[in-house]
């Protein structure tokens, strides 16, 4: 349905019921009165021509969110829109050094780079890899977010706002940071991992170095990655468990259903929406995840450490074969697009009059 | 309640505090553990097993990072491309946002389909065309270049996150002051605007955060050492010191300092507005 947004109630409680400033107009009408809409400023209009003006007032209406919007799509066509054509063009072609500063037009290749990259074993432990990196980041982040977020139910006022600090304090932290931080927590000299592994009897993780190894080093990854996106995820979630009826829980409490029943068949239905949007949103930026690798091995991942995103990254700048690493890019684009079609519809559904 | 339940449910209580706490103190650990290695002289810092309470304090490594060559060119760049892009973005945004929270017009629909599919792209993936598109345009180099690309990304979600909340503005304000005899923009300005102060204010510091933790884009676009972003010197700082820790988490410590305050101001904000605008529609 193509309407407006039927004027609501003010969604967020910070936002006053009156225009705050002085001087603002306000509505003054006495009661029985006919609204008598008035044109603007209430200047008289010409008699000679009433229908013209109206018919250019009324085209002047309907042109004006166009001209609202104009600025950000002009934008977005420009800088956004133009990229992606030319990215997938720069798959079909043949993109080195050489054409790019000559500047002259990098000759054709057709489906070649796709041919070779799907015909790649090597691209698709890749894809493996990264598919795998997402499933595991994005079911820890959901699953600890869950817990998180109906423990914060349970507790006290203070633990509650204690939570929420923390959270949102590792909220702010910038990826690079975040990344530094585990970086030295993992070190394998003096680092605070090692340490505490080799408190539990039989372990000796000193001197471990966690990144000989690209299963440990991804566990560190994970780690980062998994510890900067629970507090989005456990945030939203409570928010979400906010609007649960306490009548509904307290009803099937009388009726006898207990924790995981109750959560299972009352609590998640209503949650639901957000669960789905929080995974397809974490699923997405997971199954992107570039800075955190790259930080973590020093701007030089070895081959083992390649996601998609990485991957294509340095087959383009480093290794300098541009259109290859486009053509990764544009299929990187197209398998997220699954992520993306979820994400939209949910927001869609949830906005109901979209 | 019978004897047995509400000590069941005190029981309850506790061991949820108790939880609660304990995942508090995992979670802020690794940020607890920047700070003190940041604080602490390298004999403490290199000591095993490692020492969990503050002993000496000193501000020698933070010295070193702020002494680096280009720390304070690269702060300018951080601030200057953070600035821009909150600028540009909330201008451009707002005016697309109220469209959206106002009008009914033919290709709305298409409209919101781009502005939310887009945020799906990833980033790393366009950075090649972006690149080119930036090298034709002659602004590779150029924070100017940096900020039209941030802006791309960061404007969809500065309009949706917007139009959520002119929706929480009752239309029946601006028409009122229109009765009145405002003109739309009059109305605009005096009735959505003031409202709009928190969401702007919300907004803003959002994009803010994102493009002074941006790392790939500018990292690829800006290629001399003083125009260079927070990001990129905390990384060069990183290799260049080797495993100089003090060093790297006093730095760590300075990049995330303004985002961490300015976070603590809007926090609630960001979050209700994510709750409301994003989430719900």
């Amino acid at each position: 349905m193509e309407t407006a947004d039927p004027p609501r109630p003010p969604e967020t409680p910070e936002t006053p019921e009156t225009p705050g400033t002085p001087g603002s107009p306000r509505v003054r009408r006495t009661p029985g009165a006919p609204r008598r809409p008035r044109t603007p400023g209430s200047r008289r209009q010409g008699a000679h021509a009433p229908g013209a003006r109206r018919a250019l007032r009324s085209a002047r209406r309907l042109a004006l969110p166009y001209v609202l919007i104009a600025p950000t799509v002009l934008a977005l066509a420009a800088v956004l829109g133009y990229p992606l054509v030319d990215l997938l063009l720069l798959s079909f072609q043949d993109m080195t050094r050489r054409q790019l500063f000559s500047g002259t037009a990098p000759p054709w290749a057709g489906l070649d780079h796709y041919r070779t990259i799907l015909s790649d074993g090597f691209f698709w432990t890749v894809v493996g890899r990264t598919a795998l990196f997402t499933v595991v980041c994005v079911g820890a982040t959901m699953l600890l977010a869950m817990v998180v977020a109906l423990l914060m139910r349970r507790v006290a006022p203070w633990v509650r706002m204690t939570m929420v600090g923390v959270l949102v304090a590792v909220w702010a932290m910038p990826i690079m940071v975040a990344a530094s931080i585990f970086r030295w927590l993992s070190d394998a000299d003096y680092g605070v991992v090692n340490w505490l592994l080799g408190l539990v009897p039989g372990l000796d993780f000193s001197k471990h170095n966690w990144f000989d190894n690209p299963w440990q080093g991804f566990a560190v990854i994970a780690g980062v990655v998994v510890w900067g996106a629970v507090p989005f995820a456990a945030i939203t979630l409570q928010a979400a468990l906010g609007q649960v009826p306490a009548e509904l829980e307290e009803a099937a409490m009388v009726d006898g259903a207990r924790g995981l029943q109750l959560f299972r068949h009352v609590t998640f239905p209503v949650i639901k929406p957000a669960v789905v949007l929080v995974t397809s949103l974490s699923a997405i930026w997971d199954f992107g995840v570039f800075n955190q690798i790259w930080l973590m091995r020093g701007g030089q991942p070895e081959k083992d450490y390649y996601l998609l995103g990485v991957y294509s990254f340095i087959e383009s700048f480093a290794v300098n074969r541009y259109s290859v690493g486009a053509a990764i890019a544009v299929i990187t684009v197209l398998m997220l697009l699954g992520g993306a079609v979820v994400y939209v519809r949910q927001i869609i559904r949830l906005g109901g009059a979209e | 309640m019978n004897p047995s339940s509400a000590r069941r449910s005190r029981h309850g209580r506790f061991t949820a505090n108790a939880l609660g706490l304990l995942f508090s103190a995992v979670m802020a650990f690794p940020i607890y553990w920047m700070l003190l290695t940041a604080f602490r002289p390298a004999e403490e810092i290199h000591h095993s097993p490692p020492q969990f309470w503050p002993g000496h304090l000193t501000l020698e490594h933070f010295r070193r990072a702020v002494d680096t060559p280009t720390f304070w060119a690269n702060v300018r760049a951080s601030v200057l491309i953070g600035i821009g892009t909150v600028v540009v973005s909330l201008l451009i945004g707002t005016l697309a946002a109220f469209a959206l929270a106002r009008f009914s017009f033919a290709g709305r629909k298409a409209f919101v389909l781009v502005i939310l599919g887009v945020q799906m792209i990833p980033l790393a993936g366009l950075i090649i065309p972006v690149y080119l598109l930036l090298s034709d345009a002659g602004l590779t180099d150029s924070l100017l270049g940096v900020v039209l690309t941030y802006l791309v990304f960061m404007l969809p979600f500065t309009v949706w996150l917007l139009r959520g909340f002119i929706v929480g503005i009752p239309v029946e304000l601006e028409e009122a002051a229109m009765v009145d005899g405002c003109t739309r923009l009059g109305a605009f300005r005096r009735v959505v605007l003031p409202l709009l102060a928190p969401g702007l204010v919300a907004t803003s510091i959002y994009a803010l955060v994102q493009a002074w933790n941006e790392y790939v884009l500018a990292y690829v676009l800006l290629s001399s050492n003083d125009k260079q972003t927070l990001s990129i010197w905390l990384v060069s700082f990183q290799t260049s010191f080797g495993t100089d820790y003090g060093g790297l988490m006093a730095g760590a410590t300075l990049t995330a300092l303004p985002v961490a305050v300015f976070f603590a101001i809007v926090q609630r904000r960001v979050a209700t507005g994510l709750a409301t605008g994003a989430v719900k529609g």
